[in-house]
């Protein structure tokens, strides 16, 4: 490496950035190159590596509880059914915790989130220069495989729930019931103006919540792992500093990766929780 | 983007992360799955036996009912012959018991014939003296003539 800042820094912003899809500075569509011109790209741009990696993550799990549902059978459970049936025992009985309300729907919604957040988290378990390298080599210029670091996919997530959230609200309370929640407290018909700012800061918290903290817990933890490898690439001849770091990027990213297990399920599981809690609460009267 | 010592230091990090999940994450969710898979096959294989058991408790009710009735049947027929060899018994005893009352009754009989026909027998020897004595005329000294009448009686 020629000039040790300056590729550092390329370094990070590479490994930062998506393969995004828009409409180039000369008004042609096609692919970014380069930070600059995926942000000159405004709002009508699309992340492809966040699409296509959470589409084909989304897709691998539905074929595989598909699969499984297809040949289940009801004898004694082998393999892969049986995971199946013991994930779907942990999150239905998780539902049943912290879900009050009556809705057929609440169960598959948390186990879809689940393991999608899950499998797009699990993205970051794999060295993070395999994928790019590769990628680089088709003649694609960045490649972002953890669909979760990228805010524009949690946030998409958290606006479907959001949604739901908001669609519940209204077909259990009905309209005026929701409003008035939103309306007539804390305070009584008086503080109106305050309850509203205030329940609804309460419900936007909640999609903004549920975004960021996904995007976030995740987005902090690929940045250490880029942090960590750029330790390797100060590697300058057999010196007892560069081994050291040599040395020390590898035990440091398996220790990374080995905590980023829980990370990644505890990242799930609480966006999971999360949507679960918040139908619970479209679903009661009060709160 | 170059390829350097990175992706070497990556790719043994990522070695050995795999060699950390096979030895320490694998096994307990593996064995997890394999008491849930067990814990399962245990409660088929329970159900499995109840109902064999079941089956059998139901064959062999079917078989107690079977010899149940089959003694029962037996019993009853073993009653009935009892009840006729009582009835026989009873018969034959009766009949014997009708033949001596019967034949007591024609010793009896007999015996008061006999005593009839001798108290006949020493009237019509009385009637016989008194006609005599009448026709004669005179008394006939019964004890003179003792033996005379013993002869007319015994004829008699």
């Amino acid at each position: 490496m020629s000039s040790e800042a300056h590729t550092s820094a390329d370094y990070i912003k590479h490994h930062l950035q998506n393969l995004t899809y828009g409409q180039l500075p000369d008004g042609t569509w096609g692919i970014a190159h380069s930070a600059e011109e995926a942000k000159a790209m405004g709002f009508w741009a699309l992340n492809l590596d966040t699409f296509i990696m959470s589409l084909l993550l989304g897709a691998a799990v539905m074929f595989m509880f598909r699969s499984v549902a297809k040949s289940a059978a009801s004898g004694i459970p082998g393999g892969l059914q049986n995971f199946c049936e013991w994930s779907l025992e942990f999150i239905d009985s998780s539902v049943r915790g912290s879900f009050s309300g009556k809705n057929n729907m609440v169960g598959p919604l948390a186990l879809t989130i689940f393991f999608w957040v899950l499998s797009m988290n699990l993205m970051d378990l794999v060295p993070i220069d395999y994928i790019p390298l590769l990628m680089s080599a088709l003649g694609v210029p960045f490649f972002k495989i953890v669909p979760s670091t990228d805010p524009n996919a949690t946030f998409g997530m958290a606006i479907g729930v959001f949604l739901l959230v908001l669609y519940y609200s209204i077909k259990m309370k009905g309209l005026g019931g929701f409003t008035r929640e939103l309306t007539l407290q804390p305070f009584g018909k008086w503080g109106m103006p305050v309850n509203l700012l205030l329940e609804g800061v309460n419900l936007i918290a909640k999609p903004i919540s549920l975004a960021l903290r996904l995007f976030g817990n995740m987005y902090a933890g690929e940045m250490i792992f880029i942090l960590i490898a750029l330790m390797g690439g100060a590697w300058a001849g057999m010196s007892m500093g560069s081994t050291t770091l040599y040395g020390s990027q590898i035990l440091l990213s398996l220790g990374w990766a080995i905590f980023h297990i829980l990370i990644v399920t505890l990242q799930a599981f609480i966006f999971m929780t999360l949507t679960v809690v918040y139908m619970d609460m479209a679903h009661q009267e009060h709160h | 983007m170059n390829i350097n010592a990175t992706l070497l230091a990556q790719t043994i990090m990522f070695a050995l992360f795999v060699w950390f999940c096979m030895k320490f994450v694998w096994p307990p969710i593996m064995a997890a799955l394999e008491q849930r898979k067990k814990q399962i096959a245990d409660g088929l294989a329970d159900a499995e036996r109840a109902k064999h058991d079941l089956e059998l408790a139901a064959k062999r009710s079917a078989e107690i009912l079977r010899e149940a009735k089959e003694k029962a049947g037996e019993i009853i027929v073993n009653a009935e012959k009892r009840d006729s060899e009582i009835i026989e018994a009873a018969k034959a005893k009766a009949k014997i018991e009708g033949e001596r009352i019967l034949a007591g009754a024609k010793a009896e009989i007999d015996q008061e014939v006999f005593r009839a026909k001798e108290q006949l027998r020493t009237q019509v020897s009385a009637i016989a003296l008194a006609g005599a004595s009448k026709i004669l005329g005179r008394e006939i000294d019964a004890k003179a003539h003792n033996d005379l009448l013993d002869k007319l009686v015994a004829e008699i």
